[in-house]
């Protein structure tokens, strides 16, 4: 097969840099990021009941590195990614029924996901700390 | 001849197509998710009820029977549907096919060891005591 004139100049179709970003297409992608994110925050998932199963030493080691100011940061993190995730994905589960994808409603939703997210968030480590 | 139909009539009842998994890895995804939701919900509980206690009472709640069988669950169902994500993830940007399929192998062993180590882990704390 001739590979002549595949690098030739052709026209592309319309990528990401031609929309105008909208809140849909935001979460969208922050959608994808959080996922991966949380995939690989399964390592930390892991390696906390591993430490929880291996016995007081390794787990109080573990539980400083949790515990120091970068740990918090992460795990703030990813309480957020897990709780953006889970509201996006149950806007998505509401799409597949058929519902809320109308113009006002895809947009409500998109917000909702991104406020409701920070707000839970925010209060669960509230919860945590004050129960602790 | 024009019109005649390829597939077997078993073929075309089990509606399977080309990549014969038909709707199979969008409906996982949807399972996976649904579950995820009162599972994950049930795991953030677990975790604020346990962080910051002294190990003794760390063990003790993660290894109860219900808790250990919720975080069962929650393993179980978050690594599958994780792994069907990393599959389109992974399938959306590896364009080169021998790296794409060596990204698809690694995700299964990931999200496998992922499972297993967490379960080995979650059984120790409700049996080992």
């Amino acid at each position: 097969m001739s590979t002549a004139g595949l690098n030739a100049n052709r026209p592309l179709s319309p990528h990401l840099q031609i929309y105008r970003v909208t809140i849909t297409m935001a979460m969208s992608i922050v959608h994808r990021i959080t996922g991966v994110g949380l995939y690989l925050g399964t390592l930390l998932l892991a390696w906390w009941l591993v430490a929880a199963a291996s016995g007081p030493d390794y787990f109080h080691f573990v539980n400083r590195i949790f515990g120091s100011w970068i740990g918090l940061v992460i795990l703030f993190l990813f309480t957020w990614a897990l709780i953006h995730h889970m509201l996006g994905g149950i806007r998505h589960l509401v799409w597949d029924t058929g519902h809320g994808l109308g113009k006002p409603a895809r947009d409500q939703l998109a917000t909702a996901t991104l406020v409701g997210s920070i707000a839970i968030t925010i209060l669960l480590w509230i919860v945590g700390i004050l129960v602790r | 001849m024009a019109g005649e139909r390829i597939q077997t009539p078993l073929r075309r009842v089990l509606y399977l197509g080309s990549a014969r998994e038909g709707t199979g890895h969008f409906w996982r995804q949807r399972l996976t998710a649904v579950a995820n939701v009162p599972l994950v919900i049930a795991f953030v509980v677990i975790v604020i009820s346990v962080a910051g206690r002294p190990y003794p009472v760390v063990v003790d709640r993660l290894g109860s029977p219900l808790v250990a069988a919720v975080l069962l669950l929650m393993v179980a169902s978050v690594t599958v549907h994780m792994r069907l994500g990393m599959q389109v993830v992974i399938e959306d940007y590896i364009h080169g096919e021998g790296v794409r399929i060596a990204a698809l192998i690694a995700s299964t062993f990931f999200t496998v060891l992922i499972a297993v180590v967490s379960g080995v882990a979650i059984l120790k704390l409700a049996l080992g005591g």
